[in-house]
């Protein structure tokens, strides 16, 4: 083994806080209702296919993929469909939902459908499953994971590369799901390595939970091509690309995926799910859930059913304190800030966590140093400082120059700076500015390239490029 | 529950902060400068103490008069950054112990009026603030900058200089006796001190310059403390020990060895709490390293072959002067590109 342990350069290291890693992961009750957003994951919404009144299963189908980058959905009980107005999306926003009421009387007993082998079939039947079963990230992006495993023709996959980092303080979701279910986990990478021809599935853990590396180890026994590589515990080693950096010592291209360098990146949650989809046919009904944080008075692992409020698992969790000011879904680092309670867990909720004011309140912003603290803490090697200059009086051409679309905001610079600069809430904002722009652009391209076009006389690239421009208009 | 939801603010993430903050910052490098001073009251007697404390008084009434108001629009919004305390310390500490107070008190007011609020204050000066105090005092009052005296001890400590308190303009002010720094000595008589005199640093000199021992263990603190990127005064040192004993080995009777150039004058004190200054040196590792062996690089020359005995002060400060220049071409490359 190596002297120094594996990571990636740069980076910060937070207060870990993992103060739930001991607890064993327990199921929560059912609660009424449960309410399921149609957009869960990235890509096109799902399509539901219950009506207001019907009566669906457990792991019932209740929503057909949208489009190949869309899964299925699932009811996570057995009961009634009671609404399908709009609900509150976790990000603030209004979204298609399907609300199920559910029957009391009910066993609920976790679903199991017909096994399958994950060899057999082509790779296309393998992708259709997992869509079907509607499985996505679970590491909190939430992205169709079948769409990852349809690896394109002509690329290759050298190694599968799973992702049981969790380098965002308090959570310890995927350390209990890789302690518990460390069988799922090594049995899903074994399936995954073998369906996507890679030769190697390495599962990368950081040192904070070496009872995890322990019991990975326990559960890979006899396979050899299966490795578990304990890292040096810093944020975000998480990210995809650290990881590969950390784990194989490659990086990735700017702007190109992990396959680039012959590398698939799943996380441990994900993975461990192929065990419940192919053995056992059990879809995407619930997932493992970190309630912690200051401000809840018994935080917990706990499994819960995608589409139980928020309100409903604190509450189980013995409520909030009187000063919670807070709430984050996801880790503190890059997690999603709730303007309400009363939204649902939904596939992507690693966790929930809530802060007091004291915890909250941004001590006073003095004036840059240059300490270059935050050039130290960017895992992307961009220039921190000078991006949160340039966003301060609006220089975004700029910072389009700097590679400020590289940004992949981990925070890691607001975390360092002595200064308190808000540096990667500016850096985000200027990110939307310049995104914004370069559509913008693009409309005007694709305008001016149909104009050409429209015009008899003129001899050029035509039609592509004008139906382009329609479809960027949309 | 007692969370309703209408009680929840949204902010943005990240949701926590490393402790260490400007003002802590600022008070770790001030609380590093305290062995420097002691060390300075020893060898000079209280009137140290004195000098030091006018020009913080300069520095701190420039950051209150000319500073950035608070919000209801009160004076001194910035001044509990501590960022001009300590620009007082450090530009006090590089001043001769003949000094009068009131001299000192105009190199404080000058180093932050002119090194720092004229550009925007912290962070957007490109001149260490400190040093172009003492360099507009070295331009305007030559004699009271160049005169030294002997390092007392004990049997002085309590003596105050009736200098330090001379009237503005009227008089000389120096009543002791003076005496030639370690490096006059050097470049004017051919004349090295011991080295270990100079770690010591019961010799002639700035107030907070003579002693190496404790400017290179304070160094080695604030390195171990992350208050600066040590790559800077490591180079620094480097260059000046390695380029000083090449020339020693070409004329050893004209040039002092690599151990009299690190220990002696302004170097240590100047590479430790001068360069390090964050606003006016590099971010980027690499260009820190040129930043460093440009400073070394300049010191040597001048000390050699210059006209002045020391060229600390003048290095550093050309070197600030090239710093958004190192910046541009030494940013590391982006990961991926």
């Amino acid at each position: 083994m190596k002297l120094l342990t594996r990571t990636f350069p740069h980076g910060v290291h937070p207060k870990e806080h993992k103060d739930t890693a001991p607890l064993p992961i327990e199921r929560m009750p059912f609660t009424d209702r449960y309410v399921l957003p149609l957009a869960q994951h990235i890509g096109a919404p799902s399509k539901g296919i219950v009506k207001v009144g019907q009566h669906v299963e457990r792991g019932e189908k209740i929503a057909e993929p949208g489009g190949f980058v869309s899964v299925a959905l699932h009811s996570p009980v057995t009961g009634t469909v009671r609404s399908l107005d709009p609900k509150r999306h976790p990000n603030g926003s209004l979204v298609p939902a399907i609300e199920i009421e559910i029957d009391r009387y009910a066993g609920q007993e976790t679903p199991r459908g017909t096994p399958a082998d994950p060899q057999a079939g082509s790779i296309d039947d393998f992708v259709a499953r997992i869509q079907q079963m509607g499985l996505v990230g679970l590491g909190g992006a939430a992205f169709p994971a079948h769409v990852k495993y349809r690896i394109p023709d002509g690329a290759v996959v050298k190694e599968l590369l799973v992702n049981g980092c969790e380098c965002e303080p308090y959570l310890t979701c995927d350390h209990r799901v890789m302690l518990e279910n460390a069988e799922d986990v090594v049995r899903g990478s074994v399936v995954l390595r073998d369906r996507i021809g890679a030769h190697l599935a390495t599962i990368g853990v950081e040192r904070n939970k070496l009872d995890a590396v322990a019991a990975l180890q326990e559960a890979a026994k006899g396979d050899d091509r299966v490795r578990v590589v304990p890292l040096e515990v810093k944020y975000p080693q998480g990210a995809e690309k650290m990881l590969v950096k950390a784990v194989l010592g490659v990086e990735v291209p700017a702007g190109k995926l992990p396959l680039e360098v012959g590398v698939l990146v799943n996380n441990v949650s994900t993975v461990a799910c192929l065990a419940d989809i192919f053995d056992r046919g059990t879809p995407l009904v619930e997932r493992v859930v970190t309630v912690a944080g200051p401000a809840v008075r018994r935080p917990s692992n706990l499994i819960v059913p995608i589409g139980t409020p928020v309100r409903a698992v604190l509450e189980y969790c013995g409520g909030l304190t009187g000063d919670a000011r807070e709430i984050v879904m996801g880790g503190p680092m890059m997690g999603q800030p709730l303007g309400s309670i009363d939204v649902p867990v939904i596939k992507g909720t690693s966790g929930l966590l809530a802060f007091t004011e004291s915890k909250l309140a941004r001590p006073a912003e003095y004036h840059c140093l240059k300490c270059g603290r935050c050039v130290e803490a960017c895992p992307v090697f961009l220039n921190p400082s000078r991006l949160a200059r340039l966003a301060k009086v609006g220089k975004y051409e700029d910072m389009e120059r700097f590679q400020v679309m590289d940004c992949m905001e981990c925070g890691s610079c607001s975390y360092a700076c002595p200064s308190n600069i808000p540096i990667v809430q500016l850096i985000r904002v200027s990110k939307s500015w310049v995104r914004e722009r370069q559509r913008d652009a693009k409309i005007a391209q694709a305008k001016e390239a149909a104009e050409q076009a429209a015009k008899p006389a003129a001899d050029g690239p035509g039609d592509a490029s004008a139906k382009d421009g329609k479809e960027t208009n949309r | 529950m007692t969370t309703t939801g209408s009680d929840l603010v949204l902010q943005s993430p990240p949701f926590d902060s490393a402790r260490l903050t400007t003002p802590k910052l600022m008070q770790e490098v001030t609380l590093a400068t305290v062995p420097v001073l002691l060390a300075a009251v020893w060898f000079f007697g209280i009137t140290a103490l004195f000098i030091v404390a006018a020009a913080c008084a300069g520095a701190m009434g420039a950051e209150w008069l000319f500073g950035q108001r608070t919000a209801t629009g009160r004076r001194g919004a910035t001044l509990g950054d501590g960022t001009a305390l300590l620009t007082g310390v450090l530009m006090g500490l590089t001043l001769p112990p003949t000094i009068p107070l009131w001299m000192a008190f105009v190199g404080g007011l000058v180093g932050i009026g002119i090194g720092k609020l004229v550009w925007g204050g912290l962070g957007g000066n490109i001149f260490n603030p400190a040093l172009v105090g003492r360099a507009f005092l070295q331009a305007a009052f030559p004699t009271a900058l160049t005169t030294w005296r002997a390092s007392g001890g004990a049997d002085t400590l309590f003596h105050v200089d009736k200098g330090a308190f001379a009237i503005p303009f009227a008089s000389s002010g120096v009543d002791a006796v003076t005496t030639a720094t370690a490096l006059s000595r050097m470049k004017f008589d051919a004349e090295f001190l011991p080295w270990l005199d100079l770690l010591r640093g019961n010799v002639a000199g700035s107030l907070g310059e003579t002693s190496a021992g404790i400017l290179i263990l304070c160094g080695i603190w604030m390195g171990v403390r992350r208050l600066y990127d040590w790559r800077v005064p490591v180079t620094i040192l480097v260059t000046v020990a390695v380029l000083g004993q090449i020339f020693h080995f070409v004329s050893p009777e004209k040039y002092p060895d690599a151990l009299f150039m690190l220990f002696s004058g302004g170097l240590l004190y100047g590479a430790v709490f001068m360069a390090t200054d964050p606003a006016t040196s590099p971010t980027a590792p690499r260009g820190a390293l040129i930043f460093g062996a440009g400073i070394g690089v300049l010191v040597v020359l001048i000390r050699l072959f210059g006209g002045l005995p020391e060229g600390v002060m003048y290095a550093i400060l050309l070197m600030n002067a090239t710093t958004p220049l190192i910046e541009r071409v030494t940013q590391p490359r982006i990961f991926g590109r």
